[in-house]
């Protein structure tokens, strides 16, 4: 059975519609405006033990509620969900102990204390054996490289330490299932690089599940086999990173670097779209069933000196998939014809 | 038992910690506190002075000035500087989800904080508040015999309880409304004339003493010192802290209330 099933999980809310202008926020404090908003729409999903999956999507596309409703932070309004046999939202502690939840915008720790009482906290808080405690506790800290900070305030870390210490404490107590929303946002590349080590190393060690939220295509070429793209609350995309190119891309990118550094030849738009010239360097857009020809013709007429071909970077076909799927969800406002198309 | 015990220490402990990171903030706050103490001397004299009678309804000038001291004693335990804006600004934040995502319980997770709080605010105000009870002893007539000192201790820790359940239920608001500060600039106005902080209660005119007395306020500053100087005795005793735990539970029921449909309501809005 699968750990985390999800079956027509539905979520609407309503949000208050403050009208512009002093009359009408007066207006407010008597008749307010609500208006639903339909976060998560009927989703299905089964994600097997050991299996780490990512969310992608944009903004506001229903990520973090679905993550929300996993831990049990909110109830959903229809559908249900179980996670390693429990209803989240009941929000029992023998389901709460046996999870963790990470947020990359909110702070768990203690402020002014350091670190190493923060996970004091959570030993009695979850009840932790001092022995596993003490040998968790060191695992984490080596594997994060952090021993030299424990004793410092957390409010003196900088952001990727901090983030380094919030992994830890969310990992104390060995979860089976971790939650984990943007987990990098604000890091620079190095502090990035430097958790995604670590989570897929402790990934595949403990073979725990993880659900990733991020915004960072790199968090997630380099951590999950398994993307699930979520847009306008409902599920757009099931399967592997490279599968998205394969469905969403038919083009591809192919760079020549001509032998006269002088000047380029004039006829290469009709071979496909331009994307950057740079004498001796051109890269071309080209429909991938058009591209031996391309190739073929360009090599036949010109002295070519290097040539590379290329899938499109993963950004730019998810962008554009969900520039695609916003043109549609506004074109009709019912979103499920378009899961169907895409799915 | 033995684990729960642990677990309430650590809390204690690392709390404690916490608040001693801010003692010099605590230590001066603890002294300034006595500021307004002068001048309520003056005053009380003043009116003193003016009267023909010894007494104003069986207070003496000493008594006045022994009762008004004893209020920040009642106060020390009651009062929750910052408990219902932190827990507003824990709902507005979302901050919230991490105690509804960890096995923890928010209600009495911020309690422990808050005894923690007042512990340290104990061992740091202890000199303070000695040196300022032994420049007044002269207004003193004596310690109260053992049982009263119990039941004002009891009551101590009653007015702590009832100060807690009371402002975090006032912080429980924040579900409903993002934004709880005038609110509680309302409860603690109220708060601060009906607690009997300003005055003792029993001077005012029997209608209002009826009012005042019916309200859980009185609780907070007023019932405790009273309990001290010996102005409530036997059975009227008994029935003051009978009262006084009764508010304690209703108020853990409000809170409990207040917390259970929050929730319901955070949901509804998406968290």
């Amino acid at each position: 059975m699968a750990i985390i099933e999800l079956s027509g999980l539905t979520k609407s809310y309503r949000v208050y519609q403050k009208q512009e202008g002093l009359l009408a926020s007066v207006r407010g404090l008597f008749r307010r405006q609500y208006r639903t908003v339909e976060a998560v729409r009927s989703i299905d999903l089964q994600v097997e033990q050991g299996e780490f999956v990512a969310f992608l999507g944009p903004n506001g596309a229903g990520k973090t509620t679905t993550l929300k409703l996993l831990s049990g932070v909110i109830a959903p309004t229809g559908g249900t969900a179980h996670v390693m046999g429990h209803i989240p939202w009941k929000r029992e502690n023998a389901y709460r102990s046996r999870f963790a939840l990470v947020m990359g915008q909110k702070n768990q720790l203690w402020w002014d204390l350091p670190a190493q009482e923060s996970f004091r906290l959570h030993q009695q808080i979850y009840k932790i054996e001092p022995e596993r405690f003490d040998r968790t506790r060191d695992e984490l800290v080596d594997l994060l490289d952090v021993r030299r900070l424990l004793k410092q305030p957390v409010r003196e870390l900088s952001l990727g330490e901090r983030m380094k210490m919030e992994l830890i404490a969310a990992l104390l107590h060995s979860p089976e299932v971790l939650f984990l929303d943007e987990p990098t946002i604000g890091l620079d590349v190095i502090a990035q690089h430097n958790i995604q080590k670590f989570l897929r190393h402790y990934q595949q060690l403990r073979k725990i599940t993880i659900l990733l939220t991020s915004h960072y295509m790199k968090d997630v070429a380099a951590l999950c086999r398994r993307v699930v793209i979520i847009a306008h609350g409902r599920i757009m995309y099931d399967g592997s990173l490279s599968g998205i190119i394969d469905r969403f891309s038919n083009h591809k990118v192919i760079t020549f670097l001509f032998a006269d550094d002088e000047s380029l030849p004039n006829d290469l738009a009709r071979f496909g779209e331009v994307m950057e010239e740079q004498a001796p360097k051109i890269k071309l857009r080209v429909e991938r069933r058009k591209a031996p020809d391309v190739l073929a013709g360009i090599l036949a007429k010109y002295a070519v000196e290097d040539v590379s071909v290329e899938d499109p970077p993963l950004e730019d076909v998810i962008a554009e998939m969900f520039a695609l799927t916003g043109e549609q969800a506004a074109n009709d406002r019912d979103a499920g014809a378009i899961a169907e198309r895409m799915a | 038992m033995y684990a729960r015990a642990t677990t309430w220490w650590t809390i204690l402990r690392i709390c404690v910690e916490e608040r001693l990171v801010y003692r010099g903030d605590f230590a001066l706050g603890t002294l300034m506190r006595f500021l307004p103490f002068i001048t309520q001397i003056f005053l009380w004299r003043a009116v003193f002075a003016s009267r023909d009678e010894p007494d104003i309804n069986g207070y003496t000038y000493n008594e006045m000035i022994s009762y008004l001291l004893l209020t920040n004693i009642s106060r020390a335990f009651s009062s929750m500087p910052g408990l219902s804006t932190s827990i507003a600004q824990l709902i507005r934040t979302g901050e919230l989800k991490k105690y509804l995502a960890q096995p923890i319980d928010m209600i009495g997770f911020y309690l422990l904080m808050r005894v923690a709080h007042k512990l340290v605010y104990y061992i740091i105000a202890a000199a303070p508040f000695a040196l300022v009870f032994y420049l007044c002893r002269g207004f003193f007539s004596g310690w109260p015999d053992p049982l009263t000192m119990a039941a004002f201790l009891t009551s101590l820790v009653l007015a702590f309880l009832l100060g807690y359940f009371l402002e975090a239920t006032i912080g429980m608001v924040g579900f409903w409304f993002l934004e709880v500060s005038s609110l509680l600039f309302v409860y603690q106005l109220f708060s601060f004339f009906m607690s009997g902080q300003m005055f003792p209660l029993d001077i005012l005119p029997e209608g209002m003493q009826k009012l005042v007395f019916a309200l859980p306020l009185p609780y907070l500053a007023y019932f405790p010192v009273a309990v001290f100087l010996g102005k409530i005795q036997g059975a009227e005793l008994v029935r003051g802290l009978l009262i006084e735990a009764g508010w304690v539970l209703f108020f853990i029921a409000a809170s409990r209330f207040a917390f259970y449909h929050g929730l319901k309501r955070y949901s509804a809005f998406g968290g």
